[in-house]
């Protein structure tokens, strides 16, 4: 970073020239600069909601964009998604408090036999990013975890994450109990991780394969909408 | 005095270093494709990941197998397997241009979720099988069946051990970025070492990449595995 970028100080920017920078800020994975910078937007009166959205979301939709471009790689998403979820941490009490816009309810996890969460955590914080309650049940999840938690948290969607192709199988084992216990239909399932595709999603019975967040995000409200319209044509 | 800028850059990443057997070097494997004639007549290519390389010579060396060109793709792309499949058709169409018909594909899935096997299919040519290398040095069903006791299980090789700090430490930015590691490893419980050889040097090395992870080391000597004889076959 060269001098005159050291030298930039938040707080005299504009809200305009702020929110570029926490962009920016949030690319180059600076969570203090982004604590710094919400709490800043917050101080001017922006409601969390607008924070949220075109500092924290917008910011990290470009980070997206660069990764699925082969731009940006793992490590760097990692650490813009510490900053954003840095940011979050401000936000989120806030949020709740100030009854910002609900998108639907997500229970997400990492099937048994499989400990990788990368992936599953960057849906977690974009999912919550784009306005939905998440439940993270983490990594090696029975069936009885994921029905469990459908049920209790009154969910709308169900989230799988592997990265194994040994423990992708067990996707379906979810879904065929979900069937079984005849619940499959009322929830939208989304499946996910590196080994997956979409021929694999169509095949355990997945509404949907997402192949990163980005598109998770995009699915769920898609399906949340649809969710939405049949409900109000019933 | 301009040196071709970023465009070649590129251009010179992509184009194959040719190196015989006894010169191969480490860093050139990760990092390059690199083309490795092994005898003046070539009846059948085997298309490899760099970090196959050293074992495969091996493998055709002891067992005296004759007819067979190496190409290898840089090992670095395990950090990007979505671009695995299209550098393979890459592979297979030039050889298939420069006219050789026999052509085997030396890469597991290795994360590429099917898309490799697709490839494969489409260019009708032979992979590997089995998720990742380790599981073919381990052999198939034995990987499988200790899947379960082994879920903390992180898994190197031995090309692995020796290029640690160049595909793993650097390449996932642990060296830029150390607390990455928890976002990484925290659910690993240990490294677990797949030895292709049995070399006390590498070992050493191997158990210092499992302490710089902050994970407990097991060896296990697993020799060539199924390598052996997908590479045997394919030279028939």
């Amino acid at each position: 970073m060269s001098d005159e970028e050291d030298d930039i100080v938040l707080s005299e920017l504009s809200d305009d020239e702020l929110v570029q920078q926490m962009h920016d800020d949030l690319y180059d994975g600076l969570k203090d600069e982004i604590l710094e910078g919400v709490n800043i937007l917050l101080e001017r009166g922006w409601e969390p909601y607008k924070v949220l959205t075109e500092a924290l979301v917008e910011g990290m939709r470009i980070v997206g964009i660069d990764f699925r471009d082969g731009i940006l790689f793992v490590p760097e998403v990692l650490l813009a998604a510490n900053a954003m979820k840095a940011g979050m941490g401000i936000l989120k009490p806030l949020l709740a408090a100030t009854g910002a816009p609900k998108q639907g309810k997500m229970v997400i996890g990492t099937v048994k036999g499989d400990i990788h969460d990368i992936g599953k955590n960057l849906v977690s914080m974009m999912m919550e990013g784009a306005g939905f309650d998440v439940v993270d049940l983490g990594i090696n999840n029975p069936v009885e975890n994921y029905i469990e938690a459908i049920e209790k948290e009154d969910a709308d969607i169900l989230g799988m994450s592997a990265l194994l192709t040994t423990t992708m199988p067990y996707m379906k084992v979810v879904i065929d109990e979900m069937k079984a216990k005849g619940i499959r239909d009322n929830y939208v399932v989304l499946v996910g991780g590196a080994p997956l595709n979409e021929e694999f999603g169509k095949a355990i019975g997945a509404d949907a394969y997402c192949r990163d967040a980005a598109v998770a995000v995009e699915t769920a409200k898609e399906y949340m909408a649809q969710r939405t319209h049949n409900q109000r044509a019933g | 005095m301009r040196r071709g800028g970023r465009r070649e850059a590129a251009a010179r990443a992509s184009r194959a270093v040719s190196m015989p057997p006894a010169e191969l070097i480490d860093e050139i494997l990760a990092d390059r494709p690199v083309d490795i004639p092994i005898s003046t007549e070539t009846r059948t290519l085997l298309i490899a990941c760099g970090a196959l390389a050293r074992e495969i010579l091996a493998i055709i060396e002891m067992n005296g197998l004759s007819g067979l060109k190496l190409e290898c793709l840089p090992a670095t792309l395990h950090n990007h397997p979505e671009k695995i499949p299209e550098a393979v058709r890459t592979k297979i169409r030039d050889a298939r241009a420069r006219g050789i018909e026999h052509i085997h594909v030396v890469y597991a899935d290795c994360g590429t979720g099917g898309h490799l096997d697709t490839v494969c299919a489409e260019e009708g040519v032979e992979r590997i099988p089995g998720p990742h290398c380790y599981a073919f040095f381990d052999g198939l069903d034995r990987f499988a069946g200790q899947a379960e006791e082994e879920m903390g299980a992180f898994y190197i090789t031995d090309f692995f051990a020796r290029q640690f700090d160049t595909l793993l430490w650097k390449g996932m930015g642990l060296d830029r970025h150390p607390d990455l590691r928890d976002m990484y490893f925290a659910h690993y419980d240990r490294v677990v070492h797949l030895a292709q050889t049995d070399d006390p040097a590498l070992d050493a090395k191997a158990r210092d990449a499992a302490d710089r992870l902050g994970l407990r080391y097991v060896r296990r000597a697993t020799g060539y595995g199924e390598l052996t004889d997908f590479i045997v076959a394919a030279s028939t």
